[in-house]
């Protein structure tokens, strides 16, 4: 049986590996993608550019302009007069928030009455536009305070800033918000699904087209040997895609790895289990490469988005969270990120490591009695 | 050029595509699916943040204050706790997101005047939705702040006092309620074509290698840029049919505005799939073997159109060597110029850059594929 499956291992390793250009698609472009895709993922909202269209120029209006300079969230860009620059500016996506403060806006502050602030957003990026809008929102009400106290103050003789209540705010996990802690574990589960799962959903497939199916199949090797030989090749590759990736992030990206390094790996183990089985199933069901590729491109896209990785789960409609729990990376991006970033350990993480082996168990267990010796 | 012999030829891909039903059901199924997926499931507005609350004050002052984050939409009011153990577990476990802490003393500095504060804990392993629900704490917090503020100064000073009065009034162009469909669906298109028609074309010229075929082929006297020519048509109309039905879809099902010109969009579509399809057949030529073209199609398409292209992660905020990278991930233009006739209803005065790119892009793939095709064997 060992020396049969030496022989299928010694074989598969010679076929993927033989081709170079095989070799740097494999090790090379992963390691170049994370560092790429590392850069790339970031939904950080700073430096808005703003154009400020002030139509009052007062003390005021540029006190309040002056605030939103010094957030370090806005990124004044040009200073315009005119309502078709708004247009022309936004239009050409040179700058996507215009604040706007009418003629008279001094006087009405100061008088008491209301004063607004207009603020028109490119709503096209509706997820920049709601943080840009919380973000003046917080601006203004803070200068809205003062002001109010001041007046106060000056006509009560009562000191100003008192009372109130502020927030105090503390993001755990990482302290400073930022999304590439967040986006670039997630994609070393991508790029590790997509590279097994394509080679394994060419696996069979591959040798069915070639002809070489049937060379294999006078041999004496068994169902059970060849489906290992086709398998573990591509574990090792995978693991070896990880170590890599997560090198990368933790050296290059400084994400803070908190958790247990060897349960990363053992996660890995589990996941591979399914990624492969997956991939093995739509081999043995796929008559030519063709239609290997479409229909492992058919689950890996929908996997890929429908994993939490850029969309939350918890704001999809109920029936496709559902679908996702029959996601692998669903539960495989859980564990990657509360490993990387919360550092939590089987303890927490144990249900998500259940679903995987079970939907990995039962994934390959279905691909290795489809797959038939036979022609 | 011969018509006849290209005719020829895309007749013959023509006939390899209707005998495979199964991939031909894909590539039209597949970006259908996706986007009626997508359009309902995929959003990217936070609401409902689910909320653990330990209020150690107990007073009618704090009581007021976790109505105010109950009542509100954004949040979802989870359960009360009184140690910091269980708001541990439950950010740990992924329970909650965010922890409100209100002090012992809340109500007494509330009482005298004095500043109070009040803690919020989030899990920052999500920054994007962490930022939504900071934000929209604040501002239940400063509500909050305000009113009881005004309460105390009308106490001290008798009648109402004349105090200043200023409110934001935003305006979101182009996407009113700010409804990410609006945003995701065009992007989500032209990510989809992308992939699809480098999918669809990148084992077509492999494939003929590993079977042998292209021997056959040589021998005729087909020339290099017919058999690409006649390789991509039956391809290109797939992906057509691909795009009106994308269209239709966004039209009857999701109500994505169309603000710009119909024909436009077509026409830039058509480019766009001339140069991604042209890319699958580059692709295939290069490799000469299915496994590593299916490889490199999906390294070079799709997580270079779902990552670089500005779909999810705006490319102003990557640093400026990624920003150029993004160049030539044709998608970037696709995505722009899909998204401003879509919701800005722009024309091509402001498209002209992109669009310009996509004819580059376009004539540098073709003229690329049929400079590297050899009508030998090695």
């Amino acid at each position: 049986m060992f020396e049969r499956l030496k022989s299928m291992l010694i074989k598969e390793c010679i076929q993927i590996l033989r081709d170079p250009r095989m070799r740097f698609v494999i090790f090379i472009v992963p390691v170049f993608q994370t560092v790429v895709f590392g850069y790339a993922v970031n939904t950080d909202v700073q430096n808005v550019k703003t154009a400020v269209y002030d139509l009052d120029n007062s003390t005021e209006s540029r006190d309040l302009t002056a605030r939103f300079a010094g957030s370090g969230y806005f990124d004044i860009v040009e200073y315009i007069y005119r309502d078709e620059r708004a247009r022309e500016l936004i239009d050409r996506s040179m700058v996507k928030a215009v604040l706007r403060m009418n003629r008279g806006f001094g006087e009405e502050l100061r008088a008491g009455r209301s004063a607004p602030v207009q603020i028109i957003l490119d709503g096209t990026d509706s997820n920049t536009a709601g943080i840009v809008l919380s973000y003046t929102g917080r601006i203004v009400a803070h200068y809205k305070g003062q002001v109010q106290m001041e007046q106060i103050a000056r006509i009560n003789g009562v000191p100003a800033g008192m009372g109130g209540v502020e927030l105090q705010s503390r993001a755990w996990f990482n302290e400073n918000l930022e999304s590439r802690n967040f986006y670039v574990p997630a994609v070393i589960a991508n790029i590790v699904f997509i590279i097994t799962m394509l080679l394994s959903s060419m696996a069979v497939v591959r040798e069915k087209e070639i002809g070489t199916m049937e060379q294999i199949i006078v041999t004496p090797i068994r169902r059970s040997e060849f489906i290992l030989g086709k398998t573990v090749p591509f574990i090792l590759i995978g693991f070896i895609d990880v170590a890599l990736i997560t090198m990368v992030a933790t050296f290059w990206f400084k994400v803070p790895i908190r958790g247990s390094i060897p349960l990363l790996f053992g996660a890995t183990a589990l996941f591979l289990m399914s990624s492969l089985g997956f991939g093995l199933l739509i081999s043995t069901i796929s008559r030519t490469q063709q239609q290997a590729m479409m229909s492992a491109f058919f689950f890996i896209f929908p996997a890929m988005l429908l994993s939490g990785f850029a969309f939350p789960i918890e704001n999809m409609p109920e029936a496709v969270q559902w679908l996702t729990y029959i996601n692998p990376l669903r539960y495989y991006l859980v564990i990657i990120r509360g490993i990387f970033l919360k550092g939590v350990g089987i303890g927490i993480l144990w249900q998500q490591f259940l679903a995987l082996f079970i939907l990995g168990g039962l994934i390959l267990w279905f691909a290795v009695t489809r797959f038939k010796k036979t022609l | 050029m011969n018509l006849l012999r290209i005719k020829a030829v895309a007749k013959k891909e023509f006939i390899h595509i209707i005998r495979d039903p199964r991939s031909l059901g894909m590539g039209i199924a597949i970006p259908m699916l996706l986007l009626f997926l997508f359009g309902y499931a995929l959003t990217l507005d936070v609401d409902k943040v689910p909320l653990i609350v330990w209020d150690q004050s107990g007073t009618h002052a704090s009581r007021d204050l976790v109505s105010r984050f109950s009542g509100s939409r954004y949040f979802s009011l989870q359960r009360y706790t009184d140690n910091y153990r269980d708001i541990e577990h439950a950010i740990d476990s992924r329970e909650v997101l965010i922890a409100v802490v209100i002090p012992v003393d809340f109500a007494r500095r509330i009482e005298v005047g004095r500043p109070a504060s009040v803690q919020a804990i989030l899990d920052g392993s999500d920054p994007n939705t962490a930022t939504f629900a900071l934000g929209y704490a604040e501002n239940v917090v400063q509500s909050y702040s305000r009113d009881i503020s005004l309460q105390q100064l009308r106490r001290l000073a008798g009648a109402r006092p004349k105090s200043a009065q200023l409110d934001v009034r935003p305006r979101i162009w182009f996407n009113a309620d700010m409804v990410s469909k609006n945003y995701i669906f065009p992007g989500l298109i032209a990510v989809i074509m992308m992939i699809i028609a480098a999918l669809l074309t990148s084992l077509t010229v492999a494939r003929e290698w590993e079977a042998g075929t292209m021997e056959q082929l040589i021998s005729t006297p087909l020339k290099g840029t017919e058999l690409i020519v006649g390789k991509l048509v039956p391809y290109f109309a797939i992906g057509v049919l691909d795009l009106v039905l994308s269209v239709l879809v966004g039209e009857l099902f999701f109500d994505i505005p169309l603000r710009g010109s119909l024909w436009l969009l077509f026409g830039m579509s058509v480019i766009f799939l001339v140069g991604a399809l042209s890319l699958g057949i580059l692709i295939s030529i290069v490799t000469k073997s299915q496994l590593l073209a299916s490889q490199l199609a999906l390294v070079a398409t799709m997580l270079p159109a779902f990552l670089l292209s500005g779909f999810i992660f705006p490319i102003d905020n990557m640093p400026p060597v990624i920003q150029g990278i993004t160049h030539i991930v044709t998608a970037r233009y696709f995505v722009t110029i899909l998204r401003g006739i879509y919701l800005k209803g722009i024309g091509l005065d402001i498209l002209a850059g992109e669009a310009g790119l996509l004819i580059v892009f376009s004539i540098v793939v073709v003229s690329l594929s049929i400079w590297k095709f050899r009508k030998k064997i090695e």
